[in-house]
C-alpha cells in the first residue's frame, strides 16, 4: 500500500513573514513540515454517536490546537438548550419542510460525528428541521433557511437536507443574530441529485457557532457546498464529504474575512472511499486586524478502493495588517497509485506592491487600490458559485465588509492618505 | 503648453549590500507635443528613470528636482503624480486577478477626471480603442493581465494611454519582446496620441527599431545613470551602425 502525506502550514504574519506569495499559482506552492505535529491517518480520527466515546478535548489534540476552546467549552455539554436559535425555512413550491424528533430514522445518516463539538451536539438536540427535495424535483427557486440567534443560552440545531435520486436544488442557509450554537448540517444528495448548498456565517459580533457539514453523495450525485464566514467572534465549521457510490463530484468552496479579535475555522475532510469520484476544494480568506485568526484545515483521503479519484485543494489567506495570523494545513493521503490526479496548495501572502503600484500609477487612490485587489481575490470565487442573486448578495457582503475594514486597512498604509470617498463607489464590478 | 522638467535628478536603489546610486545626475526637459527618445545599453539607468518619475517605493530620490509646470512631482504620491498628467507605459505590466479590464479603466478614468465618465461615450471609446488596437472584445471582461501574452500586455498599456490621456507618457520599453506586427499597431496607438492630443512623450527603448514607427525629435544616449550625448533623430541611425561601444569605453574609461 502506497501511502503519502504531506503537511504544510503555518504563516505568523505577525513574526514577520514578508514573503509575497499572493500570486503563487496553483501549482503546489508550499511548503512541506513546517510546524505542526504530525498525525496519523485521518482514517484513525476516532468518530462516534456516542458521547461517551469522544470526550471533552483539553486543547492539545490535533483537531483542537488551533481553535480557543475555553470560548467553545459550552458547547462541550450534551446538555444543550433549543432555545437560542429560531429556524425559519422559505421552500421553493417542489420542496417540503418538516419537523421532526430525533428518532426519526433519516437522520444521523450522513457520517458520523467527528469531535466532540458535533457529538454533543447529536445527544443533545431534540428535534430537526428536514427539508426534502423530491426525487426527480427540478425546485423552481432557491430555499432560504435562516437560522436567527436570539439568545446566548448554549443551544444545539439539527438540520437534514436531503436531495432525492436525480434531483436539482439551491439552498442558502443564512445565520444571523448573537447565539452559541453547536449545529449539525447533514447533507444527503442521492444518486443522479444536484445541490448547491450556500452556509453564510454573517453572525453578530459575539456569536460562538460550531458546526458539522456531513455530506453523503450517492452515484453520479453533485454537489457544489460553499461557505462563507464573515461574522461572529468564533465559527469553527467542519465541513466533511463521503462517497458513498462510483462518479460523485463535490466542489467545496469557502471565502471568509476574519476582522481584528474574530477567530474562523473551517476543517474540511474528503473521504474518497469509492472509485471514480471528484473533489475540488477551494478556500479564500482576508484577514485584517489585532488578533484576527483564520484556520484552514483541508483533509483529503484517497482509500485504496478509490482507484480513478480526481482530487486537488486550494488555500490562499491575503494577510491585510500586522497582527493578524493564517494558519493553513492541507493533508493529502493516497492509498492507491491509480488515480486521475491528486494536489494540493497553500498560500498566504500580504498585499501584493506591485499590484498595488501598476493600480495607482493609472490615478487610483491607495485605499481604492487596495479595495480592488481585495475584490478581485474573493470575485473569482463569488462568480464561480452560478446562482446570481446569491453572487450578488455575496458581492454586496464582502463590499460592507471592506467599508468597515477600510479605517483599518488604511490606518496600515504608510504612504497615500487621499480622500477615498470619491471613488469609493467605483470598485463594484 | 506643460513642461516636465528633470533637473540633477540622482536616484538610488537598496541593496543587500546597501543603497546602491542608479541615476548620477539626470538633466531633461520635456515640452507638451515632444518626443524625446532615450537610449542606451542594459543596465544603464533607462529603467530606473521610468519608475522614479512614477514613484515606485523601490527607489529613493537622494537629490534633484521633478517638476510638472512648476509643481513638485516628486512630493506626490503615485496617484497623485497619475492624476497630475503623468503616464507610464509598463514593461512588465502587473497582473491583478478578479478585476475586469472594464472595471479598472473605468476606475482609473474616473479617478484621473475627477468624475465618472459620461457612460455612452465612455463604452465608445473603449471599444473604438479596443478595435484600433486590434483587441478583441472579449479582453473587456477578462482579468486585468492576467493570462495575457507579452503583445496583448503591451496593447492594454497602450489603451490606457488613449483612454486616460496624459500630459506626458514615459513609455518604458514598451517595444521589447513584440513581433513586427505588434510593434506596428502600438506604434500605431501611440501615433494616435501623439496626432489628438498634446502629449509629450518619453520613449525609453534598447533598440532603435520602434523609432522606425515613432518619430523622435530628441534622441538622448544613456550611459551610467546620465545622459551621455544629445541629439536629433539622427543621432539613432548613428547608433544604429555603431551600436553603444563607444560610449561604454568613454564610461569606463
Amino acid at each position: 500500500m502506497a501511502s503519502t502525506q504531506t503537511e504544510s502550514t503555518t504563516s505568523d504574519v505577525a513574526a514577520g513573514l514578508s514573503t509575497d506569495h499572493s500570486r503563487a499559482a496553483a501549482d503546489g506552492a508550499h511548503t512541506h513540515g513546517v510546524g505542526g505535529t504530525p498525525q496519523g491517518s485521518r482514517a484513525e480520527r476516532l468518530t462516534s454517536f456516542d458521547a461517551d466515546v469522544i470526550t471533552v478535548p483539553s486543547g492539545r489534540e490535533e483537531e483542537w490546537r488551533f481553535s480557543p476552546v475555553a470560548k467553545l467549552a459550552p458547547l462541550f455539554s450534551t446538555e444543550l438548550a433549543s432555545s437560542g436559535v429560531q429556524t425559519t425555512v422559505v421552500e421553493a413550491p417542489e420542496v417540503t419542510v418538516e419537523i421532526v424528533p430525533r428518532s426519526d430514522a433519516r437522520l444521523g445518516q450522513a457520517g458520523v460525528p467527528g469531535d466532540r463539538t458535533a457529538v454533543a451536539a447529536w445527544n443533545a438536540v431534540k428535534e430537526a428541521t428536514v427539508v426534502t427535495v423530491p426525487a426527480q424535483a427540478v425546485a423552481s427557486a432557491v430555499t432560504s433557511i435562516r437560522v436567527e440567534g436570539v439568545s446566548a443560552t448554549p443551544s444545539a440545531s439539527h438540520l437534514l437536507i436531503h436531495a432525492g435520486a436525480l434531483s436539482e436544488s439551491v439552498v442558502l442557509l443564512d445565520h444571523v443574530g448573537n447565539a452559541v450554537l453547536s449545529e449539525t448540517v447533514e447533507i444527503v444528495v442521492e444518486d443522479g441529485a444536484h445541490l448547491t448548498l450556500v452556509s453564510v456565517q454573517d453572525w453578530s459580533s459575539e456569536a460562538v457557532h460550531a458546526s458539522s457539514h456531513r455530506i453523503r453523495l450517492g452515484r453520479d450525485a453533485k454537489v457544489k457546498h460553499v461557505v462563507v464566514t464573515l461574522g461572529g467572534d468564533v465559527v469553527r465549521l467542519t465541513p466533511d464529504a463521503e462517497f458513498v457510490g462510483e462518479g460523485g463530484e463535490v466542489e467545496m468552496v469557502g471565502l471568509y474575512f476574519a476582522d481584528a479579535g474574530q477567530h474562523q475555522e473551517h476543517r474540511l475532510f474528503v473521504d474518497h472511499a469509492v472509485p471514480r469520484c471528484k473533489s475540488r476544494v477551494t478556500y479564500k480568506g482576508a484577514l485584517q486586524g489585532e488578533a484576527a485568526h483564520t484556520v484552514w484545515v483541508g483533509d483529503v483521503l484517497i482509500r485504496k478502493e478509490a482507484e480513478g479519484t480526481d482530487t486537488y485543494e486550494l488555500n490562499r489567506n491575503l494577510v491585510l495588517s500586522d497582527g493578524a495570523r493564517a494558519d493553513s494545513v492541507p493533508n493529502l493521503e493516497i492509498e492507491t497509485g491509480l488515480i486521475e490526479g491528486a494536489g494540493h496548495a497553500s498560500a498566504t501572502g500580504r498585499f501584493d506592491d506591485e499590484q498595488l503600484f501598476y493600480l495607482q500609477a493609472r490615478g487610483i487612490p491607495e485605499s481604492d487600490a487596495r479595495r480592488l485587489v481585495v475584490h478581485g481575490f474573493f470575485a473569482e470565487l463569488i462568480h464561480s458559485i452560478g446562482v446570481e442573486s446569491i453572487e450578488a448578495r455575496l458581492l454586496a457582503s464582502i463590499e460592507a465588509e471592506l467599508s468597515k475594514s477600510m479605517s483599518v486597512i488604511e490606518g496600515t498604509a504608510g504612504t497615500a492618505g487621499t480622500d477615498s470617498s470619491d471613488a469609493g463607489d467605483q470598485v463594484t464590478a | 503648453m506643460s513642461t516636465l522638467d528633470i533637473r540633477d535628478l540622482h536616484v538610488s536603489v537598496e541593496t543587500k549590500e546597501g543603497a546602491k546610486q542608479i541615476l548620477r545626475g539626470v538633466d531633461l526637459t520635456i515640452d507638451s507635443g515632444q518626443t524625446h527618445a532615450i537610449m542606451g545599453p542594459n543596465g544603464s539607468g533607462k529603467s530606473t528613470l521610468a519608475y522614479s518619475l512614477a514613484g515606485h517605493p523601490k527607489y529613493t530620490v537622494t537629490s534633484g528636482t521633478v517638476t510638472l509646470d512648476g509643481e513638485d512631482v516628486l512630493a506626490m504620491t503615485v496617484d497623485e503624480r497619475a492624476r497630475a498628467g503623468l503616464f507610464l507605459a509598463m514593461q512588465y505590466p502587473v497582473e491583478v486577478p478578479g478585476v475586469s479590464v472594464t472595471n479598472f479603466l473605468r476606475t482609473a478614468k474616473t479617478a484621473i477626471d475627477g468624475q465618472a465618465p459620461a457612460l455612452r461615450t465612455w463604452v465608445k471609446d473603449v471599444k473604438g480603442a479596443m478595435e484600433a488596437l486590434r483587441m478583441d472584445s472579449s479582453f473587456a471582461d477578462r482579468s486585468v493581465n492576467e493570462g495575457f501574452s507579452g503583445g496583448e500586455k503591451k496593447r492594454h498599456e497602450i489603451l490606457q494611454l488613449e483612454l486616460l490621456k496624459p500630459k506626458f507618457a514615459i513609455l518604458d520599453e514598451t517595444d521589447s519582446g513584440l513581433d513586427v506586427d505588434a510593434l506596428r499597431i502600438v506604434s500605431e496607438g501611440v501615433n494616435r496620441v501623439k496626432a489628438n492630443t498634446d502629449a509629450g512623450f518619453l520613449l525609453i527603448t534598447h533598440y532603435t527599431r520602434i523609432l522606425r514607427y515613432i518619430k523622435p525629435d530628441f534622441v538622448h544616449v544613456f550611459v551610467d545613470g546620465r545622459i551621455a550625448e544629445e541629439g536629433g533623430p539622427e543621432l539613432a541611425d548613428r547608433l544604429e551602425t555603431e551600436g553603444y561601444d563607444r560610449f561604454l569605453t568613454t564610461a569606463t574609461a
